[in-house]
């Protein structure tokens, strides 16, 4: 390589550094704040903020969903595996991944009864991918 | 330049390139073609459903290796953007010029797909999520490769200027690959890994293994079929493209 090559190889080396530790540097600032859900906990605790849209997130508990008869409403708890669980109000479908157990985020407001009225329920599936015959064998 | 093997010295001129990537253009662009159509018919028709998921988790045949793939391609654009500026080569911009689209589609294509999937199995066709904002930005900068050639008027000056974008969007990558894994997305972590077992069962894991391969191959055809024309319409004023054309004309 000639020297002006050489002088520009460095350049162009050291600028991409730069940017990458400027950019990487942002993206672990703003970690905590893009898309943040309140824990279960936090729900029962009052650490989370009454009457405005807000993000949470659990567990579904065991036996609690209950589809309302008539419409589309249903009702679950969401826990967090320890001691704190809160209720879940919504209306609307379901994703097809929402079952009991599943890890699972309501977007919507939480009202000072502690009832968090959900207006979206999403479903987080796992990096697993199994077909159905090998269910025994692998839970 | 000593350590650049002798094939690739004489690739570096256009006309030598032009003579001789036509078999290869052809060959890759039908292998590919094939194994797309093998691999996708295998997973649409003869594959079990996913235990949970049903059968909408058969849109991850075409999602994920188009995913992929869309950030195997910005890794080369860079690396060619990095060859254009330091060493001048003209060919390195036009695999730019020729591999921006193929990508820009094949990430439009990753995320219409993912917000399909996404529909009926998050219950949320998009969520500004790590994972899915990344890729996004992704699609802006395959974008931004693809316009900014129209705003220069020097093609030297476009050139400098879209390596340039190039390089820095690189960073974008490990962004993407990582996102998963550094913050709470509701995308799913990868599912296969080096070092790790495969968290896919076989059976679903032979189809996605022949579309990963199959769409490489594929967009690797088209890349190049596409570099060719660039290379002739760039030579158009030169007498081997004035030999050629009358070649064709005599035939």
């Amino acid at each position: 390589m000639n020297e002006q090559r050489q002088i520009r190889f460095w350049v162009i080396v050291f600028v991409l550094c730069g940017s990458s530790i400027t950019v990487l540097l942002a993206v672990f600032a703003i970690q905590d704040y893009i898309d943040h859900f309140y824990l279960p906990d936090e729900v029962v605790q009052g650490l989370a903020p009454y009457d405005r849209t807000i993000r949470a997130g659990g567990f579904v508990v065991l036996n609690s969903i209950k589809h309302s008869e008539d419409e589309l409403s249903v009702e679950f708890q969401l826990t967090d595996m320890k001691d704190s669980t809160f209720l879940v109000r919504y209306t609307g479908l379901l994703p097809s991944l929402f079952r009991e157990g599943q890890g699972t985020t309501v977007k919507g407001k939480l009202g000072v009864d502690g009832v968090f009225r959900a207006r979206e329920v999403n479903a987080k599936h796992d990096e697993n991918y199994v077909p159905p015959e090998l269910k025994t064998l692998t839970e | 330049m000593r350590f650049v093997p002798t094939f690739l010295r004489r690739l570096s001129t256009p006309q030598h390139f032009f003579h001789d990537t036509q078999f290869w253009a052809v060959v890759l662009c039908a292998l590919g073609l094939l194994g797309l159509c093998v691999g996708s018919v295998w997973g649409l028709c003869f594959v079990p459903p996913e235990r949970y998921q049903g059968d909408s988790f058969r849109i991850l045949f075409v999602h994920a290796p188009s995913a992929h793939i869309a950030q195997m391609i910005y890794l080369a654009i860079a690396v060619a953007g990095f060859v254009q500026l330091v060493w001048k080569l003209k060919l390195a911009d036009t695999f730019i010029r020729a591999a921006a689209p193929i990508g820009c589609t094949l990430t439009l294509f990753a995320l219409i797909s993912g917000m399909l999937w996404g529909m009926p199995t998050w219950g949320t066709a998009w969520v500004w999520d790590a994972r899915t904002t990344s890729m996004l930005v992704l699609f802006f900068l395959y974008f931004g490769l693809i316009v900014i050639r129209q705003v220069f008027t020097n093609p030297e000056r476009a050139a400098k200027a879209i390596s340039v974008i190039a390089i820095v969007g690189a960073i974008n990558i490990p962004i993407i690959k990582f996102s998963v894994e550094w913050f709470k997305t509701l995308h799913q972590p990868a599912s296969l890994a080096i070092g790790k077992p495969s968290a896919i069962a076989t059976v679903f894991l032979i189809p996605l293994l022949i579309n990963f391969v199959a769409i490489s191959v594929f967009s690797a055809g088209v890349i190049l079929a596409s570099m060719r024309s660039y290379v002739l319409i760039d030579a158009v004023r030169t007498t081997w493209v004035r030999e050629q054309l009358n070649k064709n004309k005599r035939r």
